[in-house]
């Protein structure tokens, strides 16, 4: 596969870009975090104007089946302004989900809400808060020609403002997902602020009834639909790290260039150049490695999972070390609110954990690498 | 799309016919390298045809054109007879300064007469070359090197020593950086010449590294001749042939990041050493470095990749070799030190045979980020070049 963007693909990212500078900067994500809010519809609406909750749902659907790359590059501009939204939860994770397991009538369903903006998703799947999905506890029994499913699922980023929930649940048959109306009756949701502005649901489902035909795909037959999921949220997560990281490299940068001390620009000491190189050639190979994963995944190849995690865990590393050379290279004041460059660490602090972290994925890429 | 489908079949089948057996095998060690030259003993008879069927083809300079006797090929094209050749590990036929330095700097630099004169002979093997970059006082600050080309009318007199130079004792000829004006900045003095290594007047001693070999030397020139014809570009205008040179020799040393054709994994080999549990490699912490490891040598591999692509699209950025430079050797440090720990007290063997090839590897790898420029060299590089850092 040859590693540049597409035309397209390239005009999807410039145009991205333009519209999230203009709409979504950094200033934004501040005045709704002063107002004491934790999400932004108004984006929302308009980020579905342009369709872009259709990116990877698929035409029949009333998708743009643009693909992952498409997926990653709107990301990958996200992170760089940190603009809040569903896109990554709902029109990517959710949607390729619904779209790998549910049968013909459950996409039609869905998948066509999603892509215009008005439904959100977003996968319950997560109950140990450190993404271990061997340990899902939820049970869903029959009952009459439905289920009746109970548990706790943890921390699941902007949950309650969903419409419809993913739930994931274990046992003895293995692994199912069930769509299930976050409004149903047993369904209750506790929110806890979280780091980034944005709140984390902790939600109880209890004896919460459903129909039979919310069951996606068959009962303990989600395993494989779950892995494919976890490769498409690890390598979208991990394009919105490197725009985190990009942005947080270019604007310190900036003040490398910009801040005097001991009469000199602070640029000219060699002590941060060359940790600013070092960061540089990070972001570079973690760019490749975000490439590859998302083209993989486009291609269903059979490395899809190796690099999917392997993307997540390069660029949960490097955001780290971008967001943390951020803030130390500022000084005093990068450890300000008043200044911006915080909330790009605190957004990383949320995109790393989200979906399995680093230690997640370096472990899955271990196992499936053979060792 | 279908042309190059073609070219893959094709290809596919003639490496089939005519890569030798014992040419398939993974390289034990830097022994098993073919390095041609007048002086070259073949390893086997399967080297000799080997190197002598790829460069009929001109397959051991695959992009470089064919009236020179190169493979002519096309990005796509030298992209495919990689992957092929990495398809049944075939090994590479010729490893040479010829190939992956000079040669690209005398097909931008050289005169047509030089390039019939030289480039036939780095493609097929016949003529080794080593470099005469550094000099005792002249290591990363290269462009203060003094070794002096006197102006004798018909040739340049040079008088000076090298060191460092790879393989000096072993080569037939040697690209050369010289000084050929002392009165002017030092970067606008600096002449590139091609000479003879048997000229009289040159001699040259190996340096016995910590590893035990000698791959390096010290070259001395005590009133060599070199006729006039064997200058390559414009007298006092050689820095920009070396700097361009030298992107190609850091991008050629930035490859030890890649991982081995057909070598297992270092967790995989972690995992054979030390046994498994429950599939997982028994030793929770060396598992986690040699994940960490080969993450970072997958996405390592994969901005070649990018970077190649970039470039044949016309998008590359002209410092990335400093990039691959210092990342790759960083990363075949840390490959080196992940062998020991996983070889342990064996690792430690220091015979000369097969036995001791572990550490003096291991020992040899602490140069990487060192010679073509150290990674302190490479990190200004880019902190200047790259990111307008001020100085």
């Amino acid at each position: 596969m040859v590693m540049i963007l597409s035309e397209e693909q390239q005009l999807l990212k410039d145009s991205a870009k333009a519209f999230l500078s203009e709409s979504a900067p950094i200033s934004a994500l501040r005045a709704m975090r002063d107002a004491g809010e934790d999400h932004m519809p108004e984006l929302w609406t308009k980020m579905s104007e342009m369709g872009w909750p259709g990116i990877v749902i698929p035409d029949a659907y009333s998708g743009l089946e643009f693909g992952y790359v498409g997926a990653g590059v709107v990301l990958e501009e996200m992170g760089r302004t940190l603009a809040l939204s569903p896109f990554l939860s709902s029109a990517v994770v959710a949607a390729s989900l619904i779209n790998q397991l549910g049968s013909e009538q459950q996409k039609e369903r869905y998948l066509p809400g999603i892509a215009s903006g008005e439904l959100t998703a977003v996968l319950a799947a997560d109950e140990t808060g450190y993404f271990d999905l061997s340990s899902i506890e939820t049970t869903a029994s029959a009952s009459g020609d439905g289920y009746v499913l109970s548990g706790n699922k943890r921390g699941v980023i902007d949950g309650h403002n969903a419409d419809l929930l993913l739930v994931v649940t274990g046992g003895n048959d293995g692994m199912s997902v069930f769509a299930v109306e976050r409004g149903a009756a047993g369904v209750s949701c506790e929110t806890r602020l979280i780091v980034d502005s944005q709140c984390a649901a902790d939600i109880t489902l209890d004896n919460v009834m459903v129909s039979g035909d919310a069951l996606l795909g068959s009962l303990g037959g989600a395993s494989e639909a779950m892995e494919f999921t976890i490769d498409v949220a690890a390598a979208c997560s991990a394009a919105e790290m490197l725009g985190i990281s990009i942005e947080t490299f270019e604007r310190t940068v900036g003040y490398l260039k910009e801040r005097e001390q001991f009469g000199s620009k602070i640029g000219t000491f060699q002590g941060l150049q060359h940790r600013a190189a070092q960061l540089f050639a990070e972001i570079e190979v973690s760019k490749s490695a975000v490439l590859a994963a998302l083209q993989a995944l486009d291609a269903n190849s059979g490395k899809r999972s190796v690099l999917a995690s392997m993307a997540k865990a390069k660029c949960s590393k490097v955001v780290r070390n971008a967001t943390e050379e951020g803030v130390q290279m500022h000084g005093g004041i990068g450890m300000t609110d008043e200044f911006d460059i915080g909330f790009f660490m605190k957004r990383a602090a949320v995109c790393r954990q989200a979906y399995g972290d680093y230690h997640f994925h370096a472990d899955r890429f271990a196992t499936l690498r053979g060792y | 799309m279908e042309n190059l489908e073609q070219f893959r079949a094709e290809t596919r089948e003639w490496l089939e016919a005519s890569c030798p057996e014992d040419m398939r095998q993974p390289m034990r060690s830097d022994e098993d390298q073919c390095w041609g030259g007048r002086n070259w003993v073949f390893t086997s008879e399967g080297q000799k045809l080997w190197l002598e069927r790829m460069a009929a083809k001109g397959w051991t300079a695959p992009r470089w054109p064919t009236e020179y006797g190169g493979g002519g090929l096309s990005g796509s094209e030298a992209k495919i007879l990689g992957e092929e050749m990495a398809r049944i590990g075939a090994r590479r036929p010729l490893s040479s300064f010829g190939l992956d330095m000079l040669g690209p700097a005398l097909l931008l630099y050289a005169t047509e007469e030089q390039k019939q004169q030289y480039i036939p002979d780095i493609i097929n093997g016949k003529i080794r070359w080593c470099q005469g970059y550094s000099e005792p006082n002249a290591g990363s600050d290269l462009a203060s090197l003094r070794t002096k080309a006197e102006d004798m009318g018909d040739h340049y007199l040079i008088n000076g020593s090298k060191v460092w130079t790879s393989y000096a004792d072993k080569a037939d000829w040697i690209f050369c950086l010289v000084r050929t004006d002392f009165d002017c900045p030092k970067h606008e003095g600096i002449s590139f010449l091609l000479f003879d290594m048997t000229s009289e007047g040159v001699s040259t001693k190996p340096i016995k590294l910590i590893s035990g070999t000698s791959p390096f030397c010290e070259t001395f020139f005590d009133n060599v001749q070199v006729p006039k014809a064997q200058l390559v570009g414009t007298l006092n205008k050689g820095w920009e042939i070396a700097k361009y040179l030298l992107t190609h020799e850091r991008a050629m040393i930035g490859g030890f990041g890649l991982a081995g054709g057909g070598m297992k994994g270092m967790g995989q080999m972690a995992a054979a050493k030390r046994g498994t549990k429950d599939g997982r490699l028994r030793d929770a912490s060396l598992r986690s470095e040699a994940s960490s490891f080969e993450i970072d040598e997958m996405a390592f591999g994969l901005t070649i990749e990018r970077i190649t692509d970039e470039t044949k699209a016309g998008q590359g950025t002209g410092a990335s070799s400093s990039i691959l430079k210092m990342y790759g050797t960083e990363l075949n440090k840390l490959r080196q030190e992940l062998f020991m720990a996983i070889g342990a007290t064996d690792a430690l063997n220091f015979d000369t045979d097969s036995k001791g090839a572990l550490v003096r590897s291991w020992l040899r790898s602490k140069a990487n980020s060192i010679e073509g420029g150290t990674t302190e060299v490479q990190l200004n590089i880019i902190a200047k070049r790259i990111l307008g850092l001020p100085a």
